[in-house]
């Protein structure tokens, strides 16, 4: 039994949402990917699950804040406290297990409710080891993972700007994307080094945003809709959580993607995935998230992107839609930026953007300090 | 091995190592202090806006759902019943009736207080049925309150409101 | 012991799924040990009843409640190398106080999709490392706008839901007391309880008053604690042990967050949940049909609450049961007979130790002291949580 997506909603995405309370975008996203879906979500939705993690948004319990703006008043809702991508593998377990012929995923991002963004990172660290080490904004974490990469793969710095200039003008034809500029690789090498050696436009800066996902099973997949969108795998993987066993490689994202393409029955992601979105909220991971979902080899990555492999006409087109880096960290909302892109490029629908596309994968990682991320294979 | 033996009970022990607040106090054991600095500014939207704005015009405000006919208190601009916007502001009055109440002897962190907080789910008259929200009463003896007691809201002189619920100080009974 | 699982492309059938070990911690307000260092020893005792160990395991679910207790952001993250979950598929659930038996819930469909063989559930919580008091903690989980500005403690809201419960039914507090005496004097036969003794109604209604009505004694303590359990498919369980209890329910469910909304005499949050668990399960008159049952009880009256909630009581007939002794240990429908939160201590998301664990315990008979009296065939757990608004539920069953 298949599990498909039939229908999407989003809302944003904006650097600063200073009218809208989170609840009001969130359910905008929602309404509209009902719409979309042609259901109502009080008859016909089984689950409903968010993504969320309380600190993000400023609650003790954040579970408690999630029915009412999704339809859900007494109905099986639930919270994972992970990306969008664990929230798509879970609904799509909910309805493997039969527990649930229509489930919904959400994830939102107010990341411009959280005055003290730095402090919020740095609570996620050890508060043994590692919190207490410097004064630092907690981005040296990457920095520090950064460094030990691009030496290791001979990455050049001219090659990790052309990843900030490739997404970056995509995201020029992305009208949802905030962060869209004309650059260049000179730009990018002129911003200042902030953490050594990450430069200012390789960091993704923050913004707002909700992306509603609804999943059915193939039945009802095939009845309310004319375009299913087929959930093909899902793949979720930790490392650890100490910081000094880490494989700074994306192994998480390299087992996580194995497993989603085993699911999918995918043998050769290089040729048979036709455009990716991965997770690009410091330039570095994205070569780093391309070689773990083996899409290209390693080493051979950083000539490929210089040479366009990955541009919107090149031969697998890697964050047509601007990436986080022309999008905006979207905190958990991550995955479900890069989910929305693939879905909607497999149904025709990305305007300018548009790549042909028949099977697509999304990953995000968790962001600083962890190992942990998912990947999610789309076909039609 | 335990497994399928019926006559091995579980947990078979209770491994863990307690410890006394004073042995924290007396630095008995090792441990690493953190006070995090995480401040945040929720937009309020616009069915809270409103309604904080109301509020300090010393009134009180909810929304109106035709399909249902409920009129929701406190406020929002959607119903989450129907999910659909709601379709109309209405004011309700400012005064309502005890639905639940509890006398409370201890503050947020769990340090006595000297004078009890008698605090209440009062149901607002105008709104809906069970539209109530949690606010405390004054003006009352503890063991004087009921379920049903009708209430009025004594609120704050205007130049000292500022936009939220604290703007009404109590409510106190109307029999009085 | 080596499991032979089937090799091949299996992800596609959907399965039963059926516990087969499990483990906890002691239950105490303050432990030496870290988060980390509790799940490794429920996961440890867990694996040994089964007679697996780590390698065997495929997926893992962990269940834990605020961040804001452990002092941490992404805990989840944080805690995953002690709870099992390095290099593996590892995902974090929460659903407030309802993670107890809803992180089970999730290892359920973990090996139910087909994608798992093996699943460890494990759910933690460390208390004690928020000060002045794991309640200052509880700030953070009301609506600021709303809520927030009167500088509620969480026992408000209980007080407020106890206050109505008994105005409705006219409920008096001796009968409700009974619940706790019930409780802490089935906990002295658990090794992990907290504050297992022998009370009297007297000494409850005589007890320090925290919120009126809610007394000290009628309140389950901050606890430090942690719990696991392993969760299987068929042929692997037919491997592990001759008599699996099987998961043949699950159901769980979220109020508005407007809980100010609600009449709070009933959880209706719970009844929904229970419904969906039910049905799943086949059980159609719970009262006759359920041996034993584990409810939540956070408070004493929330036991009464909760066994109207999951049908297990008429409306207002609970306290009734109780008095009449039939949720006795030797009653007709034994409810907590661990000893449950008021007994055993009150770890948030771990309480999944006293409440899937021990109907675990119960229906494959290795409950020791605390077994129930009367045979067992089937069992439901329940757990509640946030501002009177999740209750997840299972059913389990020794016959498949």
């Amino acid at each position: 039994m298949k599990v498909a997506v039939v229908g999407v909603g989003y809302s944003g995405f904006n650097a600063n949402t200073p009218d809208l309370h989170w609840k009001e975008i969130t359910l905008e996203a929602a309404a509209r990917a009902y719409d979309d879906a042609g259901i109502n979500p009080r008859k016909d939705v089984d689950s409903i699950v968010t993504c969320a993690e309380d600190i993000w948004e400023g609650f003790a319990i954040f579970d408690e804040f999630v029915p009412d703006q999704l339809g859900g008043v007494l109905k099986p809702t639930c919270t994972v406290c992970a990306d969008f991508l664990f929230g798509v593998a879970t609904a799509y377990m909910q309805i493997k297990s039969e527990l649930a012929d229509i489930a919904v995923v959400e994830a939102h991002s107010k990341a411009s409710d959280i005055l003290t963004f730095g402090e919020t990172i740095k609570f996620a660290m050890d508060p043994i080891w590692l919190r207490e080490i410097g004064n630092a904004h907690p981005y040296y974490f990457a920095a520090l993972e950064m460094s030990q990469y691009v030496n290791e793969c001979c990455i050049t710095e001219e090659q990790l700007a052309e990843v900030v200039v490739k997404n970056k003008n995509n995201a020029l034809r992305n009208s949802s994307a905030p962060y869209g500029s004309k650059i260049t690789v000179e730009d990018v090498l002129n911003s200042p080094m902030v953490f050594d050696p990450m430069r200012k436009l390789e960091i993704a800066p923050r913004s707002d945003g909700a992306v509603v996902f609804v999943l059915a099973n193939e039945d009802v997949a095939r009845d309310i809709t004319d375009t299913p969108i087929w959930v093909k795998g899902v793949g979720w993987w930790s490392e650890t959580s100490n910081y000094d066993t880490m494989s700074f490689n994306a192994a998480y994202a390299y087992k996580a993607a194995k497993m989603a393409y085993k699911l999918a029955g995918i043998t050769n992601p290089a040729k048979e995935i036709d455009i990716a979105e991965v997770d690009d909220r410091f330039a570095f991971k994205e070569f780093q998230h391309i070689e773990a979902l083996q899409l290209s080899k390693r080493f051979e990555t950083g000539t490929l992107m210089q040479e366009g492999y990955f541009a919107k006409d090149g031969e697998l087109p890697v964050n047509v839609s601007g990436g986080s880096l022309g999008i905006g960290n979207l905190l958990e909302a991550t995955g479900g930026q890069k989910a929305l892109e693939i879905v909607l490029q497999l149904r025709r629908l990305a305007g300018r953007r548009q790549v042909d596309a028949e099977t697509g994968v999304a990953q995000a990682w968790r962001y600083i300090p962890t190992a942990s991320g998912a990947v999610a294979v789309f076909g039609v | 091995m335990s497994v399928g033996k019926k006559d091995i009970s579980c947990p078979p022990e209770a491994p863990g190592t307690p410890l006394k607040d004073s042995d924290i106090k007396e630095k008995k054991v090792t441990y690493v202090e953190d006070h995090p600095d995480m401040r945040y500014a929720w937009t309020a939207g616009q069915a809270i806006s409103r309604f904080l704005n109301e509020l300090k015009e010393g009134k009180l405000i909810a929304t109106k759902c035709n399909k249902c006919r409920r009129i929701l208190f406190p406020p929002r601009i959607f119903c989450e019943l129907c999910y659909k916007p709601i379709d109309d502001w209405v004011y309700v009055q400012d005064t309502g009736t005890v639905q639940t109440f509890s006398i409370s002897y201890i503050d947020p962190d769990a340090r006595p207080l000297k004078e009890p907080i008698i605090v209440a789910v009062i149901a607002v008259d105008g709104a809906s049925k069970n539209m109530a929200f949690m606010h405390v009463l004054g003006e009352v003896e503890p063991e004087d309150v009921y379920i049903g007691m009708r209430v009025k809201a004594v609120w704050k002189p205007e130049e000292e409101r500022e936009g939220s619920v604290t703007d009404i100080k109590y409510w106190k009974p109307m029999e009085k | 012991m080596k499991v032979e699982r089937i090799s091949g492309l299996k992800f596609h059938k959907k399965q039963d799924v059926a516990i087969v070990g499990a483990g906890m911690t002691t239950f105490k307000r303050r432990l030496n040990e870290t988060g980390k260092e509790l799940s490794y020893l429920a996961i440890k005792q867990a694996l040994e009843e089964a007679d697996m160990d780590l390698s065997d395991i495929e997926m893992v679910v962990m269940g834990s409640a605020p961040d804001t207790f452990d002092g941490l952001h992404m805990k989840g993250e944080y805690l995953l190398d002690g709870s099992g979950g390095s290099d593996r598929p590892y995902m974090r659930v929460f659903v407030g106080g309802g993670t107890g038996v809803f992180a089970p819930i999730a290892g359920y469909w973990h090996v139910a999709s087909g994608l798992a063989d093996i699943c460890l559930v494990v759910c933690e919580e460390k208390m004690s490392s928020s000060y002045p008091h794991p309640q200052s903690a509880f700030k953070y989980i009301w609506d600021p706008i709303l809520d927030r500005p009167l500088n509620p403690n969480l026992i408000w809201i209980f007080a407020l839901e106890m206050n109505r419960y008994m105005h409705v039914h006219n409920i008096k507090h001796e009968d409700i007391a009974l619940v706790s005496v019930k409780n802490k004097a089935n906990a002295l036969d658990h090794p992990c309880a907290q504050l297992a003794e022998k009370i009297t109604v007297e000494d409850v209604l005589n007890s320090e008053p925290m919120a009126l009505p809610v007394r000290r004694l009628d309140v389950s303590p901050p606890s430090d604690g942690a719990a696991a359990l392993i969760m299987v498919a068929p042929h692997i369980a037919r491997q592990v042990t001759d008599n699996p209890v099987w998961v043949t329910g699950v159901g769980w469910a979220l109020d508005t967050t407007m809980w100010t909304n609600r009449d709070l005499y009933f959880p209706r949050y719970v009844a929904e949940a229970a419904k969906m668990a039910y049905r799943m399960a086949h059980v159609t008159d719970p009262r006759k049909e359920i041996d034993v049952a584990e409810p939540y009880d956070p408070f004493d009256y929330k036991e009464l609450h909760h066994m109207e909630g999951l049908g297990l009581a008429k409306k207002g007939e609970a306290p009734i049961l109780t008095k009449e002794g039939v949720t006795a240990r030797d009653g007709d429908l034994p409810c907590s007979p661990s000893g449950g939160l008021l007994g055993v201590g009150n770890p948030i998301a771990a309480t999944m130790g006293v409440k899937a664990c021990e109907l675990y315990w119960q229906l494959a008979y290795r409950a020791g002291k605390r077994q129930v009296a009367k045979e067992v065939t089937t069992g439901v757990c329940q757990a509640w949580g946030d501002l009177m608004q999740v209750g997840t539920v299972m059913v389990m069953s020794n016959k498949r």
